[in-house]
């Protein structure tokens, strides 16, 4: 009997050997250890032994059977490293220098620009309107200290719609109604009306890479008891700064503008050379960047607030202007092109 | 318009100042100064007066002579000059050797034949006039060898102020006005000018004047004869050269002069042909003939100058060729009005003939200063022509004054409005300086405005500010932040709800925010064989191709993705723009504001794609409103809208936009083989919906139960019909649907559906689950769908 074990045990160490993988493994352990496995059949065959017998036969089954299971796992804890081994050496390398795949959507230049301003502004307290292309005479020009035959008017190409609206050609367009909207809140509560209100503009002019009848602004209005020239060249300075991310100087020069008075044009430090002197600000170092004043009486009595008790300043930011010189966009016909080519490369652009 | 430094220094002493640094200052508070300032004169040297003492001509040339000069050395220097004018006892400017005019440095130069040792000059060469025909002809009686510049001021500062900026300024029209506001930039006297006393003529017979219109608001005239000059003095016409005028006469030079210096235009008629003047507007249209030779159209609204009903010039424009002074005039009626500056200008933009005079008449000049004008005048001609005689004494109508202008304001005004300390005394001297009379009690200001700032200039309390603030400087300014209490930010709904779309469409679906124009592109819709719909029109347009607005952007989305089909086999294109949908009941513009959308692919089927942007609408308003969006189909009303698979979008029952496909017509003009959908949404009526928000729902402890039906679905059922079949039989424990497989084939439509259900107070039973599922089963049976 003692043959039988040894024969198998030869037997099972030469099938074991030619194992690689544990689909066959689990094969060959119940081929041998299983219910109906061969070492497990010996035991069967022990019945026909004398009880002597049986002992020294049942222990040295048990012994094969012993060395059975634990040269499995062995072989099980080999392969499952093996196969680790394998997964790991047939991992490919990727060439990460490859290009990556950057396919995204992008913002109209506008919008991340008016996002810029928006965000600075709201951070002090201003409210961001909206405001209606086609608009009145009145909301673009009477209410704004421009009566019927002031030259100011000529100043401006406007179009005009067949109904006698017209295609508003300044976002002080929208002045008169922020002004009632709010005035009210300042009459009774003392809430100061700060709004901004960006929006599109209209010029009947013609076109070239420098003149577009299609652009927009940012308006900003601040109206409280004590509103001041120095607070003006204050939220001016911050703003700009803010926007280009560096200390921008501002000066203002007297400027003529029927809606404020006085009316100042702001001129910034040149972004290019900071003063010095470039090409770019043709060696001035000055760039003419917005309109701004005073609100004028008539346009604040206009709105329904009294001018004795109040003043306000007013200022108006050309978004287009500020896009190109932000990103050197040099066609301003380029922003209304629809042309994917430029347009497609503004994908953000936070402050 | 250029100023000259010089002029401006006939008026106020700035000796020992930086002129660049004032002129600096001038324009950061005055008015703006370009950026070039001419140092005239900078580049000449070494040209001095000399006596031509004989004149040869040239053996071999016919233009040129040999000449002996006398450049007030001890020997004659010669010469040789190609001028025609050149006589002996002619004095001329000559550059001697090492004389420098412009880029050329005079030296003894061969000229056929010859060595000249030196040049003889025109005033074109030395940069005084544009004359160029002849060497310069000094008549003035100075030594030979004299620098010319000693003789004449040639060496000047120019400059250029922006017109634009001199809008609401008549009084900085001229230089008078201009030297004002240097003395009080440079805190110096502003000199009075040198004026005729005309009292002195009042016992002369009067001019026959009558003004006739009341847009004539003065009109004062004087005669005189006996003038014999004919040119100007040499430093006259440099003025009026470096301030870019050209020398005519001495009488026209002398008109302009005027002009430039004091602001205010004046015109000289032959009196042979002026006797009687009238000023008047004509009933009937005619042509008149201006002093330039042109016919123009003169109108009923144009006011005329007249001598009885002859009309010699037109108001504030221009004077008539018949009336010009000519070589034999001997007596002249010199004309200084204002007219109504509304008038002048509507008049210029009826005849589009813009003048220097009409320009200034724009402004609301001053009519105190007609008569100043003519003394000034007066004192000029006599200064220049001693033989003159006044033959008539002023002529004067003042038949509308603006009203005196007082204002009172306190510092606290000023305090309020500037935000700085700026002290009583700085107030006063800076208001003085500048012409107004200034009275100070207690921190009480009263101004009484001077009469060329109080035609519309300054007439209010602000307008006193900008004179304080700017002539104070406001580089000077403390920059300050406000008092003001501080409030919540108030943003609309449309703007939160706009700046959440953009960034879903960019960030989640990569498409591109693109801008157009508020009106429907006619040729590049023709191209697609879109007609341009009829909606309101400009009334001014200019371009043809620009006169519908658009009533909505998909048209233009269209024209976009036409011209964008080579960027990329795949694209979506959005914009948040206004639209116009007709007029309302009082013919106001029904002004919209739409979000657009429009993907192409060449990529996609038409069903991906379609459906794509179907999710991307669902997915905005879940996000920013956590609502659904529903469906109704609907009939195309435009051109470009494929009939199948139009459909309205709704939220709450109401319509918010449309999503459709683009008509095959339309679409095989785009790309024969790429599949285009579109969406437009109405931005206020989404914004009208309420959001919301999230619903939150505790995940259930006990073990939720799914349970799967494949149905096939017959045609015409929709999945919207699908779910009135469990709506309502959930029982609270069907918490969720969905579909997790679908099968198609050319016959069968169908689809499997998971039931999700779960309880967050006990475990499902299977029957309960079972019991739901059968009546589920049962109702979608009705409907006619049966189970795989």
């Amino acid at each position: 009997m003692d043959e039988k074990i040894l024969t198998l045990k030869e037997e099972f160490k030469d099938t074991l050997s030619s194992v690689t993988n544990l689909v066959d493994l689990e094969k060959v352990r119940v081929a041998y250890l299983g219910k109906k496995g061969s070492i497990t059949a010996l035991l069967k065959g022990m019945k026909d032994l004398s009880v002597e017998e049986k002992k020294v036969f049942g222990a040295n089954v048990n012994k094969l059977k012993n060395y059975a299971t634990d040269i499995i796992d062995e072989k099980i804890a080999e392969l499952k490293e093996l196969e680790i081994q394998h997964e790991i050496s047939s991992m490919p390398k990727f060439d990460i220098t490859s290009p990556a795949d950057l396919t995204r959507g992008s913002y109209h230049p506008i919008t991340l620009v008016q996002r810029q301003c928006e965000t600075i502004f709201k951070s002090m307290g201003f409210n961001v309107e909206d405001y209606s292309e086609i608009v009145t005479d009145y909301e673009c020009f009477e209410s704004l200290n421009i009566p019927k035959h002031h030259p100011a008017r000529d100043m401006q190409d406007t179009y005009y719609l067949e109904n006698g609206q017209l295609l508003k050609s300044q976002t002080s367009a929208a002045q008169n109604a922020i002004l009632k909207k709010y005035g009210k809140r300042l009459i009774e509560n003392g809430e100061p009306i700060k709004a901004i209100f960006p929006g599109r503009c209209f010029r009947n002019e013609a076109t070239d890479a420098c003149h577009e009848n299609t652009f927009f602004q940012m308006e900003g209005v601040m109206v409280d008891k004590d509103i001041s020239i120095s607070n003006l060249i204050f939220f001016m300075k911050t703003m700009l700064s803010e926007v280009f991310q560096k200390e921008i100087n501002v000066r203002l020069r007297p400027g003529f503008f029927p809606f404020v008075e006085p009316g100042f044009e702001l001129d910034i430090s040149c972004l290019i050379c900071g003063g010095e002197g470039c090409p770019s600000c043709k060696h001035s170092g000055w760039l003419e960047l917005c309109p701004c004043g005073m609100i004028h009486p008539n346009v604040l009595r206009e709105g329904g607030i009294d001018p004795d008790k109040y003043t306000g300043f007013a200022f108006g930011l050309g978004l287009t202007r500020l896009a190109m010189m932000k990103y050197g966009v040099k066609d301003i016909r380029d922003l209304n092109s629809g042309n994917l080519k430029s347009l497609s490369q503004f994908t953000d652009d936070e402050v | 318009m250029f100023l000259s430094m010089n002029w401006i220094q006939d008026f106020v002493d700035l000796s020992g100042l930086d002129k660049v640094k004032l002129i600096q200052r001038f324009s950061l508070s005055t008015a703006e100064v370009e950026n070039e300032i001419f140092f005239k004169g900078s580049d000449l040297s070494g040209v001095v007066v000399a006596e031509i003492k004989s004149v040869e001509n040239h053996p071999d040339s016919k233009k040129l002579h040999l000449l002996k000069v006398d450049a007030g050395e001890p020997e004659l220097t010669d010469v040789v000059c190609g001028a025609p004018n050149v006589r002996v006892g002619m004095k001329t400017a000559f550059a001697k050797i090492g004389a420098k005019i412009g880029e050329i440095n005079i030296a003894p130069r061969p000229l056929a034949g010859f060595t000249s040792y030196g040049m003889c000059c025109s005033e074109a060469e030395i940069g005084i006039s544009d004359d160029n025909s002849g060497i310069m002809d000094i008549t003035d009686d100075v030594p030979n060898g004299t620098d010319i510049k000693s003789l004449y001021q040639i060496d000047d500062i120019v400059f250029e102020v922006d017109n634009k900026s001199l809008t609401n300024r008549p009084d900085l029209w001229g230089h008078y006005g201009i030297a004002r506001e240097f003395a009080a930039l440079a805190g110096r006297e502003l000199k009075p000018l040198d004026v005729e006393n005309l009292s002195a003529y009042d016992n002369l017979k009067k001019v026959d004047m009558k003004i006739e219109d009341s847009l004539c608001q003065r009109y004062s005239c004087m005669q005189v004869e006996n003038v014999t000059r004919h040119i100007s003095p040499v430093n006259m016409r440099i003025r009026l050269f470096y301030c870019g005028m050209r020398g005519i006469n001495f009488l026209a030079d002398l008109t302009n002069y005027l002009m430039l210096e004091m602001g205010q235009p004046m015109h000289a008629f032959d009196s042979r042909k002026v006797e009687k003047i009238r000023i008047k507007r004509f009933d009937t249209p005619f042509t008149f003939k201006t002093l330039d030779g042109v016919e123009r159209n003169i109108d009923e609204n144009t006011l005329m100058i007249c001598n009885d009903n002859t009309p010699v010039a037109i108001a504030g424009i221009m004077g008539g060729l018949d009336s010009e002074i000519v070589d034999d005039t001997t007596t002249l009626t010199l004309e200084s009005a204002t007219f109504d500056s509304v008038s002048v200008r509507k008049s210029t933009v009826r005849l589009a003939h813009r003048t220097d005079a009409s320009i200034r008449y724009e402004k609301c000049l001053d009519p105190e200063n007609t008569t100043v004008a003519i003394g000034r005048f007066l004192n000029l001609l006599k200064k220049y022509d001693n033989g003159v005689q006044v033959v008539s004494s002023l002529t004067d109508e003042y038949a509308f004054h603006y009203d005196t202008v007082k204002l009172d304001f306190d510092k606290a005004f000023v305090d309020r409005y500037t935000g700085i300390e700026i002290d009583n005394n700085t107030i006063v001297n800076t208001l003085e300086s500048l012409g107004f009379k200034v009275s100070l009690e207690n921190d009480n200001f009263s101004v009484v405005v001077p009469s060329w700032r109080a035609t519309k200039d300054v007439t209010i309390k602000a307008d006193i500010i900008e004179e304080i603030t700017r002539i104070f400087g406001y580089d000077n300014f403390e920059i300050n932040t406000t008092r003001s209490p501080l409030y919540p930010v108030r943003m609309t709904t449309v703007k939160n709800n706009e700046d959440k779309i953009k960034d879903i469409l960019v960030k989640r679906y990569n498409l591109h925010e693109l801008h157009s124009y508020v009106w429907a592109y006619n040729d590049e819709l023709k191209a697609l064989e879109i007609p341009v719909e009829e909606n309101v029109r400009l009334a001014n347009a200019t371009n043809p191709n620009i006169e519908v607005i658009r009533n909505s952007i998909i048209p233009t989305q269209l024209c976009q993705v036409n011209s964008n089909t080579a960027y990329a086999p795949e694209f979506g294109i959005f914009e948040i723009g206004r639209v116009v949908n007709g007029l309302d009941e009082n013919n106001l513009c029904i002004e919209n504001k739409k979000l657009a959308i429009t993907l192409f692919s060449k990529v996609k089927d038409i069903k991906d794609l379609y459906f794509e942007l179907r999710d991307i609408l669902a997915v905005i308003t879940d996000d920013i409103k956590h609502k659904n969006i529903t469906f109704k189909a609907c009939e195309p009303e435009h051109s470009y809208e494929h009939p199948v698979n139009l459909n309205k979008v709704m939220l709450d029952g109401v319509e918010i936009g449309k999503i459709g496909i683009v008509h095959p017509v339309v679409g095989k003009k785009i790309d024969k083989k790429a599949s285009i959908v579109f969406a437009e949404i109405d931005m206020n009526v989404f914004a009208n919906s309420k959001d919301k928000g999230i619903t939150y729902s505790e995940p259930s402890k006990f073990p939720p139960m799914d349970y799967d039906l494949s149905l096939v679905i017959p045609e015409g059922v929709l999945y919207e019909n699908l779910t009135e079949c469990w709506i309502s039989e959930g029982r609270d424990i069907l918490k969720n649907t969905k579909i997790v497989d679908t099968y198609d084939t050319a016959l069968v439509h169908s689809i499997t559906v998971r039931f999700e259900f779960s309880s967050n107070e006990r475990t499902l039973s299977s029957n309960e689950v079972q019991e739901i599922m059968d009546k589920v089963i049962e109702n979608l049976a009705k409907i006619g769908v049966n189970l795989r």
